[in-house]
């Protein structure tokens, strides 16, 4: 019912566009609205990201255009910050003007492949074969593969060696050790640990790692393993080893305590080795976040950014959006990307040789190889369970409720009631 | 095509062209307003009844779901809390941004040197970015490290500090001061607008008479104010209660849900949680809330008038 008036509206954009960026840019436009898959030759096609970073915006760029280069089209790349992607995306998706190649952060695939608006991969003889399990399954819907990351990260503990060292503790294995460890590093103007317990997915995703290695589950939040994951954090805020703050804090705020001296240890991710590396008299190291006992491996959720192909009434466009991402997935450009992000390539044996070169990696390399994509289990019921669980810590944090009844409650919202 | 009969003569062909005219003047306005006013409110409103999903975006099909967002948004746990964090945080605001914009409109009606250059500082806030101011306040406020606890502990007001951010009742608080700074700019700017149009002679009168400040604040100032008061009122409590982003910038609706609000609620349901169908559900309770007291306004207003 609303095509027409869809259409209309389109060709007088369209209109608009062509008489405003005159010939050139008319042709160009006349390729994508035009008959489809008879529009003849694909010289350029549209990418659209959440690179906005000014660097970070370059060098996605020149891997962009080189790999246009490699299939033979140009590509426009355009970047809107992080929150606003998913909105824009969906504006896009209604008006039909979807870009040819499309970022998403991994755990919204699934509500985007849900709408029908992504072309599945096989198609085009992209696999995930050879990938992280982790970041194929956060790719697929449904069993059909829709999008690839070249790069992943997971979180890991960063710690503060001379802090460690003065103190005379060891890196923490263990929920006990990291307990003991943070109390002793914990003094006057020092916490001895930092995590992000904000009341935003953000939160969520720095809980994972403790609610998974314990074996908790997102499909049953009201368990005694999340219970006792949820203590954990509960402990080292009333015990004063962690302030209180957490709440309230960002992860790039976690990053900015521990780089003032204000924190010995934090929870966070890879992108801030850059910033880590800016400060000569800061000595830090990474090691796996703690577990429960001795001797497990922690489970650490998957983060990265998936590459998509929208569908396109052109095919050709859509062929050759699909040739960039298998190009901006191949194996040298995961190396490079990985170097110049400090993140780590998706495919297994290239984060092996990612890792004999940069050793600050290992830690992020070992998490990401059994890291799990939050979307695995309950797929696009996913946001409500992760509200559910940001909700639990800041209700356990604040002494309202007790991590059973937090979670609890957690399992009721994430069902829906 | 014929000439203009002589009004009194023939008064309704010009009667009737002159109401077209009229027509073509109210018509951009009245297109403008239908347009961007009145489709997104009918479309939020078609929507607060539907499935609508991230696939009725693609597909545009939303499945009618009759009054079950509705019932959900009203039945769900969390409702009684968010509607009374609305109620303090709209009701406390627009008192708190009252009394201070009152106070700082009758201070700079006196005449002083620099009145001008302070009465401009006063506007500051209203010209920054709320996601820059909120985001400073929330570092001023941060229970460790923030500027406020130090000046506190400086003064040997506190020993521990206050959790401005961190403590749930303390949470509410800070949004509301937060939220009052941000809007005594406009309260002090519309009251001094009315504080000027009541005739200085008056004053000198009521001088003469013998009344003291006090006296002529209660007699003079107040009664003549009364009716930029009712609107400053009514506009702060609907400009409030849709408050988002102060709140989702200083507490992000936390700690707890402590500072969650209708507002807040909405937009997370919609953008966070993808149901739009709930968000719009959500959004259409405030709207009818700002609806009761734009009747309010307008009620008050006639009054006024006619009075």
């Amino acid at each position: 019912m609303t095509s027409p008036a869809r259409s209309s509206a389109r060709r007088i954009a369209a209109l608009l566009t062509g008489l405003l960026l005159l010939a050139p840019a008319a042709t160009g436009c006349g390729d994508r609205t035009g008959s489809g898959p008879s529009g003849g030759e694909v010289t350029a096609i549209t990418a659209l990201d959440y690179y906005t970073d000014q660097a970070e915006h370059a060098q996605w760029g020149d891997l962009l255009t080189a790999c246009g280069r490699t299939v033979g089209v140009r590509v426009e790349q355009t970047s809107v910050p992080g929150a606003s992607l998913v909105p824009k995306v969906l504006q896009q998706a209604s008006s039909r003007t979807l870009p040819d190649l499309l970022m998403l952060d991994n755990p919204d695939l699934q509500q985007i492949a849900r709408t029908g608006a992504l072309a599945p991969l096989d198609g085009y003889g992209i696999d995930a074969d050879g990938f992280a399990p982790g970041i194929a399954s956060a790719g697929s819907y449904q069993g059909k593969l829709y999008g690839l990351a070249p790069n992943v990260s997971t979180v890991a503990l960063i710690y503060n060696k001379d802090m460690l060292a003065e103190a005379g503790v060891a890196v923490p294995r263990t929920w006990d050790e990291l307990k003991a460890a943070a109390a002793t590093l914990t003094r006057p103007g020092r916490y001895g640990m930092a995590v992000d317990a904000n009341a935003t997915f953000e939160g969520t995703w720095q809980f994972l790692p403790f609610l998974w290695s314990n074996g908790g589950d997102e499909r049953q939040l009201d368990t005694p393993q999340a219970a006792q994951a949820l203590q954990l954090w509960v402990d080292l805020v009333n015990s004063g080893s962690m302030s209180k703050s957490v709440l309230n804090w960002t992860q790039a705020d976690v990053h900015d305590q521990f780089v003032a001296g204000r924190t010995a240890m934090m929870i966070n991710g890879p992108w801030r080795i850059p910033a880590l590396e800016q400060d000569a008299d800061l000595h830090w190291g990474v090691a796996p976040v703690p577990v429960p006992r001795l001797g497990q491996s922690p489970v650490t959720p998957l983060g990265g950014e998936v590459w998509t192909v929208p569908q396109n009434p052109s095919k050709a466009r859509q062929q050759k959006a699909a040739q960039v991402l298998a190009c901006l997935n191949s194996p040298s450009n995961m190396l490079t990307l990985a170097q110049e992000h400090h993140t780590v390539p998706s495919r297994t044996a290239v984060a092996a040789q990612h890792v004999e070169a940069n050793p600050s990696m290992a830690a992020f390399a070992q998490s990401v190889a059994v890291a799990r994509a939050r979307t695995s289990e309950l797929g696009v019921e996913w946001p409500k369970a992760a509200t559910g669980i940001y909700t639990a810590i800041q209700s356990a944090l604040t002494g309202e409720q007790t991590p059973e009844e937090a979670l609890s409650h957690a399992q009721q919202t994430a069902t829906g009631r | 095509m014929r000439s203009r009969p002589p009004q009194a003569a023939d008064p309704s062909p010009v009667r009737r062209g002159d109401r077209w005219t009229r027509w073509l003047f109210v018509a951009p306005a009245a297109t403008y307003l239908l347009l961007f006013f009145g489709y997104p409110i009918a479309d939020n409103v078609v929507m607060s009844f539907q499935q609508y999903t991230v696939t009725s975006f693609y597909t545009g099909d939303a499945p009618f779901a009759g009054l079950r967002n509705y019932a959900a948004v009203l039945s769900s746990s969390a409702f009684p809390r968010t509607l009374l964090t609305t109620a303090v945080f709209t009701a406390g605001s627009v008192l708190g941004q009252f009394a201070l914009g009152l106070a700082f409109a009758l201070f700079f009606r006196r005449r002083f040197p620099l009145g001008g250059v302070l009465r401009s500082l006063l506007l500051l806030p209203w010209l920054l970015p709320l996601v820059a101011s909120g985001t400073t306040w929330k570092w001023m406020l941060d229970p460790d490290t923030g500027v406020v606890n130090a000046v506190l502990r400086g003064l040997h007001l506190t020993s521990s500090g206050v959790p401005w951010l961190t403590g749930t009742s303390q949470a509410l608080l800070s949004v509301v001061l937060v939220n009052t700074w941000v809007g005594v700019p406009f309260n002090t700017a519309i009251l001094y607008g009315g504080l000027q149009d009541i005739p200085p002679n008056l004053y000198e009168a009521a001088k003469l008479d013998g009344a003291g400040p006090l006296a002529s604040f209660r007699h003079i100032t107040w009664p003549l104010l009364r009716p930029v008061v009712s609107v400053v009122l009514v506009l702060g409590v609907v400009y409030t209660v849709k408050v988002l982003d102060v709140i989702l910038v200083v507490t992000g609706g936390g700690p707890a849900g402590a500072t969650e609000t209708i507002a807040t609620q909405s937009y997370e349901l919609s953008f966070r949680q993808f149901d739009f169908g709930r968000g719009a559900a959500m959004s259409n309770l405030l709207i009818v809330l700002s609806l009761v007291f734009a009747v309010l306004h307008l009620r008050a207003d006639r009054r006024a008038r006619t009075v």
